[in-house]
Order: structure tokens, then C-alpha cells, then sequence
């Protein structure tokens, strides 16, 4: 048997998983896996400028290819800065394995330099945390770092890297299969329970479908699609779930949520059986819980048994894969007569649409030309107002995909996982929806955009204002914007609530910035150039664009549900606008 | 809210048991008690776990439970016949006479033996129910006000063989 170091058995390991990319950043207590990476051709190693940059930028990989995202940073603070991605990947789900290097064994313990417990830290917000003390323990722990990464409801697996074990000698030998005795995900599924199901949904005289972001993970979307139009069902979407089925399909009725659409919520409100696939019934979709879907029959399926009946009571509990579970549902299933619900539905869906009007530079415009001039393209989205309008505006069909923090709510997420994207789809379009805070989270990765020719077109929607924050202290807190002005200076007076034009100027000059790092920049302040703007950012090829617009400072996302109340009891526009 | 126990088989590894405690703390699940130790097979060790909560809470932890990779099996005792105990040292100092003998009659009682003495201190082991060992401790708190001392190792629960007993 030949022996190889715990070095080179990481690199044959990375090849046997078929890992192509690996997103890394070195540090003294990894600098032995580096070395090994040296000169390597086979993967592509990928040097962001912080890592939490780079494992959003993994997880924006992950998502988009649907293939295991490969961290590799250094111990102490260079894992430490992985926490925040850890948490927003393993919470929606993405499949990430992230290895982390560590003091050697012997001084573990005795408050090294750059030691930090990772295990413990990580033990909560991932699926599966490890050390490896043992060089003989390598192989098969990283084997199952990528099996439990991948499979069930993927998540995050950590790996943390003693340096003495990267340097050691030990067998070269990388196994085929694994079995870990504790972990068996679910493979097939319960058709008593899916025909009890069906008997319900036969009978249903107002159904639903609500999709969350299980079978968008689970690559069902096809599949979904035909099982709306075989049975005529209505679906509604949580923002995880959107894309389940085409947004332009007429079946598809808008996001569930505190700020879904009022037709969409209405139709949970008053629906008969909901029939629910990957969604775990977050507190952001169902208002208040003890008035949600109160009518109804739940069906819900979800791979992980501890995501139902925990927020909502279920009636018919399905344990599967999504996409296991549609497919035997196709077999089964037949169209439903419910024309009078969908009627209604449709009603709800005219009547009260979420428009926000034609007049100035609103960020429905430029969400809707962005609509307009991309098809086929990967948006990835910030936190806040501009992900909430894109979940409202954005149009996903077949072949468009959103990425979005959902679960965690990351700011600083968006534009480093489209540069993850992009490394995964080099041919598709790769845009960002980010408002001007969290661009500045991590503006940094702009160099990793450049460096790697990634010609991503960032648009940040510039309102001065971290908004989503500010629109709540405008409607439940009386206006008092408390630290959510970015324009503020120390000349301000203090309790200012009133955005004038006497403000002081914002900074930075995100086109100045851009061009700074050798991208290109855009500023965008009358509706009538938004078109122009994206054409000329579609333009650079090799380099990013920022497109900056200035949008109204007060701009809300609206309908909202009000914090408290049922989902179908919406505040559906803003007071001055109503007549 | 009812008692509940949980026996849980788990990987016999570095950390496991952080990750059970802490999934507990981490999830505001109340923990009454917890044991640990190995099994027959090295590779697995044996928790022991009681708690109070409502249904809901409890289908939650065992789920909780049964997700977490290091978790090979969980079993839940609440309403199966086992057999379960508890050991507790119960130490009392500054005894006089009078309390001696009373403490000489209590251990015939609650069937305890008093394993250590000397001068005015008495050292009793008592391995007993939870509920048997509350009532003791209960007893000799009112009676010994401020001088006792108690260590509990929390229990540790087996299913029974041939009996129905609790």
C-alpha cells in the first residue's frame, strides 16, 4: 500500500468527489493543504477576498449546480469568519462541505495561536461538525462529510483539519461507499399515507398546493409543474419555493408570506386541503399561527421528519423526497373539477395585484426589465427590501433560477453568491438584486469578480436607507429611524426622520468604487435609462458591472401582513395612497 | 407537561455528548436528567434521559433527536415498563444524638444504607427511584435544615424482562 500524506489524500479525495471548483483561502494551519494544491489543473481554486465571501460565494455555487460547495480556509479567525455562511447555507439547506485547518493535535487545547474550538462553535448550525485526530480516520471522514453533505436534507458538514494529521503518512486509499449507522435518509416513500393523501385531495372542493423550497432542491420543478396541470390545483410558493412551477404559469397564484400577495394569502386562508411539499411552516408564512389555513386538511411531505407538525398541526404526514413523492403522485393523480375556487382565486389574484404604479424609477420597474432582457439567468438576491421586491416581481420560468437567503436572512449574501454562481454556469446570466447596505457587506469581492473575469451585473437598489428596517420603524414604530440612515453624518441633527434633499451626500460613489476595482459602474436615476443600463452592463463580458439606482428613499414593500395578525388580514398599500 | 424518558444509543465519541446537551439548551428543551456511559459494544454508549414537556415538545425532541447524525437510536420508555434508578449520597453534619438514631430509623424506613460516619456526620447511599429519592431528600431537608449535602448521579433506566413494574 502506498503511502501518502493526509495532504495528498485531501486532493485525491477532492478528485474522487468530482469537486471542480473549491473555494479556499489560506492561512498558516492549512497552508500544508495548499501546497498540496499547488499547480493543480483539475480544480479550479478559487481565492476570494474574505471567506464569508467565499463560502457565500460556495453556497451560490451549490445552489445554482446543485453540486456539493468546497470550502478550504485556515483555523482561528479564518473559520471563525465562515460562521455567518455556515448558518445561512445549513438553514436553507444547501449542500456545503467546509474544511477548516487546525493546530496540531498536541497543542489543541492550550489557547494556540489561531486555535478556536470550531467543532463547538459550528456543533449548532450545521448538520454534521467533526475533528479528524487521526490521520487512519481521514479518508472515511471526509467520504462521509460529502455522503451526509449531499444526501437527505443536505446541509452543511464540517471538517476540521489538525495539521499534524494533513502532514502525516497513511494510505493512499479513498472509499467507494460509506454507511453511517446513525444516518439513513429516507429513500423510498409511504404509499399508504400519499393514496390517504390523494383520497383527500380527490374530494377537495377548494385545494391548494403550498411549495417551499424542497422541491426546488430536490430538482422537481418539472415534475411539479405537470402535477399542478394534471390536477388543475392551484400552487402557491413560499421565497424558497419560487420556481416551483413557471411564475408565468396560470396556475400559479404568487408567494405565500407577510408580504405575499393578497390573493395567494387569501387562498390559504380559505382553502379547504393544503396540500404542502418542502416547506417547514416558518414563522415569516404563516401570520398567526393559530388562524392559519384553519379550514383546511394539511398534507404536508418533507424529507425531514422534524419539519412537520412542528409550527403547523398536520393531518396526513408524509416523510419523503420531494421529487420520490411527486413522481408517485403523478402516477395517481387526476384532474380535479374546481373551477369555481380557481375562479376565485383569479378574482383575488385581478382585484388586488401588488403593483407598485408606473410613476418614477420604482424598483418593480427595474425589477420587471430585468425580467424583460434576461431569460434563462440565475438572480441572486441580497436580504431586505430588494429581495422581497425581487421575490414579488421577479418572473422564474423553467430555466431561470432565484438564489436567496431565506431561512438565515444574510445580508452581504447576495452578490458573492452570484459570483459562485457564475463559476458554476459561465454561460448564463448571472444577476444581482442588493440594496446599498448590504452591497457594502461584502463589496470586497468585487477583486474576486475582476480577478476572475466574472462579468456578473450587480444592480443595487440605492435608497439610502437600510429600508426593510426603516419601513417597520415607519409603520409600527412611529418614524423614529433609529440607525438605519446611511446618509447620516455627525452634522446630522439626531432623531432626523425626515429624508430631504439637504441630506448629506452618500457615500461611497458605488460607480467610482467599481471602477476603482477595474469594473465598470452605472448610475440609473430616471426610468427611462433603466434599459440602456442593463444593455451596456450586458455588454462587458469579462467584467462586472455595478448598476446603481436611485430609488425613492421611502419605498415599501407592500401588502404586508402586520406582525400578530392572520395572514389574510393585510395592510395592502400605503395610507397616503389610498383613496 | 408529563415526566418523560428517553434511552438513546450514540456514536461513543469525542463531543456527542455536547451535541445532545447542547441541542437541548439550544432549543429551550427542559432537561431534568442525564446519564451517559458505554455499552456492552465500545463504539456505542447508552444516555439516559428524563425531561418534563408537553406532547407537541416531546415528538419534537425525539425527532430533534433522531436527526442528529451521532444518534443511532432513540426509544422512548415514557409509558413502557422499566426498571430505573437513581443513586444519591446524602450527607448530614452537625448531628446530635437524637438525629443519629432518627437518621439510623429513616435509612430502615426508605431502605438506605449509611455507609460513612464519623463524630456528628453521617453519610448515606441510596439507590432508589427518582420519585423515592425526591421524597428522601424532601424529608431530610425539613428535618436537617442546613446541613445536609447532596450529590445525584441521575438515572439511568433498562427495560424490564419478565415484570410489569415502574
Amino acid at each position: 500500500m502506498k503511502q501518502i500524506t493526509g495532504a495528498d489524500l485531501f486532493m485525491k479525495a477532492l478528485k474522487e468527489e468530482a469537486v471542480d471548483t473549491l473555494f479556499a483561502y489560506p492561512g498558516g494551519q492549512a497552508i500544508d493543504l495548499f501546497n498540496a494544491l499547488y499547480g493543480e489543473k483539475e480544480i479550479d481554486v478559487i481565492l476570494p477576498r474574505h471567506e464569508q465571501g467565499l463560502i457565500h460565494a460556495a453556497d451560490g455555487y451549490a445552489r445554482s449546480t446543485g453540486k456539493v460547495g468546497v470550502c478550504l480556509v485556515t483555523s482561528g479567525p479564518g473559520a471563525t469568519n465562515l460562521v455567518t455562511g455556515i448558518a445561512t447555507a445549513n438553514y436553507d439547506s444547501v449542500p456545503l462541505v467546509c474544511f477548516t485547518g487546525q493546530v496540531p493535535t498536541h497543542l489543541i487545547g492550550n489557547d494556540t495561536f489561531q486555535e478556536v474550538d470550531f467543532v463547538g462553535i459550528t456543533r449548532s448550525i450545521c448538520k454534521y461538525a467533526v475533528m479528524v485526530r487521526k490521520r487512519e480516520d481521514l479518508a472515511e471522514t471526509i467520504k462521509k462529510a460529502f455522503y451526509i453533505a449531499k444526501t437527505g436534507k443536505p446541509g452543511v458538514v464540517v471538517v476540521d483539519l489538525p495539521k499534524d494529521v494533513q502532514r502525516a503518512y497513511g494510505s493512499d486509499l479513498y472509499p467507494k461507499e460509506i454507511m453511517v449507522r446513525g444516518y439513513k435518509p429516507k429513500l423510498s416513500v409511504h404509499m399508504g399515507q400519499l393514496n390517504k393523501a390523494l383520497e383527500v385531495l380527490n374530494h377537495a372542493v377548494k385545494p391548494v398546493f403550498l411549495i417551499g423550497g424542497g422541491v426546488n432542491i430536490a430538482h422537481a420543478n418539472k415534475e411539479m409543474t405537470q402535477l399542478a396541470e394534471l390536477t388543475g390545483v392551484p400552487v402557491i410558493t413560499t421565497i424558497m419555493g419560487k420556481g416551483a412551477i413557471p411564475t408565468t404559469n396560470s396556475l400559479y397564484v404568487g408567494n405565500i408570506g407577510i408580504h405575499g400577495s393578497y390573493a395567494a394569502n387569501s387562498a390559504i386562508s380559505n382553502c379547504d386541503v393544503l396540500f404542502s411539499i418542502g416547506t417547514r411552516f416558518n414563522d415569516r408564512i404563516t401570520g398567526k399561527t393559530e388562524e392559519f389555513a384553519v379550514n383546511a386538511k394539511i398534507i404536508h411531505i418533507d424529507v425531514d421528519a422534524a419539519s412537520i407538525s412542528r409550527n403547523i398541526d398536520v393531518d396526513i404526514p408524509i416523510v419523503a423526497d420531494a421529487k420520490k413523492a411527486i413522481c408517485a403522485l403523478l402516477e395517481k393523480a387526476k384532474p380535479l373539477h374546481i373551477s369555481e375556487w380557481t375562479d376565485e382565486i383569479n378574482h383575488w389574484k385581478k382585484e388586488y395585484p401588488i403593483d407598485m404604479g408606473k410613476v418614477g424609477l420604482t424598483p418593480q420597474m427595474i425589477i420587471q426589465s430585468i425580467n424583460e432582457m434576461f431569460k434563462d439567468a440565475i438572480v441572486a438576491t441580497d436580504v431586505g427590501q430588494n429581495q422581497l421586491w425581487a421575490t414579488q416581481f421577479l418572473e422564474i420560468g423553467e430555466n431561470d433560477q432565484m438564489l436567496t437567503s431565506g431561512g438565515l436572512g444574510t445580508m452581504g449574501y447576495g452578490f458573492p453568491a452570484a459570483i459562485g454562481a457564475k463559476l458554476g454556469n459561465p454561460h448564463k446570466d448571472v444577476i444581482v438584486i442588493s440594496g446599498d447596505g448590504g452591497m457594502q457587506m461584502n463589496i470586497q469581492e468585487m477583486a474576486t469578480a475582476v480577478v476572475y473575469e466574472l462579468p456578473v451585473i450587480i444592480c443595487v437598489l440605492n435608497n439610502g436607507y437600510l429600508g426593510n428596517v426603516r419601513q417597520w420603524q415607519e409603520m409600527f414604530y412611529e418614524r423614529r429611524y433609529s440607525s438605519t440612515c446611511m446618509r447620516y453624518r455627525r452634522s446630522c441633527e439626531t432623531g432626523c426622520n425626515q429624508p430631504d434633499h439637504c441630506c448629506p451626500e452618500y457615500i461611497p460613489d458605488f460607480i467610482a468604487l467599481a471602477e476603482s476595482y477595474g469594473a465598470k459602474g452605472i448610475r440609473v436615476t430616471k426610468a427611462e435609462d433603466i434599459k440602456n443600463a442593463l444593455t451596456s452592463a450586458k455588454q462587458n463580458t469579462k467584467i462586472p458591472t455595478v448598476v446603481e439606482f436611485i430609488i425613492d428613499r421611502e419605498a415599501n414593500v407592500m401588502p404586508i401582513v402586520p406582525p400578530g395578525n392572520p395572514l389574510n388580514d393585510m395592510i395592502l398599500e400605503r395610507e397616503e395612497n389610498r383613496e | 407537561m408529563k415526566k418523560r424518558w428517553i434511552c438513546l444509543f450514540v456514536e461513543n465519541e469525542i463531543g456527542v455528548l455536547a451535541r445532545i446537551s447542547g441541542l437541548f439548551s439550544g432549543k429551550s428543551y427542559n432537561l431534568d436528567s442525564l446519564t451517559v456511559g458505554v455499552t456492552e459494544d465500545s463504539t456505542i454508549s447508552r444516555m439516559t434521559i428524563s425531561l418534563t414537556s408537553d406532547d407537541r415538545t416531546f415528538e419534537q425532541i425525539k425527532k430533534q433527536l433522531s436527526r442528529s447524525i451521532e444518534v443511532i437510536k432513540v426509544v422512548d420508555y415514557t409509558d413502557t415498563s422499566i426498571h430505573m434508578k437513581e443513586i444519591l449520597f446524602i450527607k448530614v453534619i452537625h448531628c446530635s444524638d437524637a438525629d443519629m438514631t432518627e437518621l439510623f430509623r429513616i435509612s430502615k424506613v426508605f431502605g438506605v444504607e449509611i455507609i460513612d460516619y464519623d463524630g456528628d456526620t453521617v453519610l448515606l447511599e441510596c439507590t432508589q427511584t427518582e420519585n423515592r429519592n425526591n421524597d428522601l431528600i424532601a424529608l431530610l431537608k425539613r428535618k436537617f435544615v442546613n446541613s445536609i449535602e447532596i450529590v445525584r448521579g441521575g438515572s439511568v433506566a433498562v427495560e424490564a424482562v419478565s415484570i410489569s413494574e415502574r
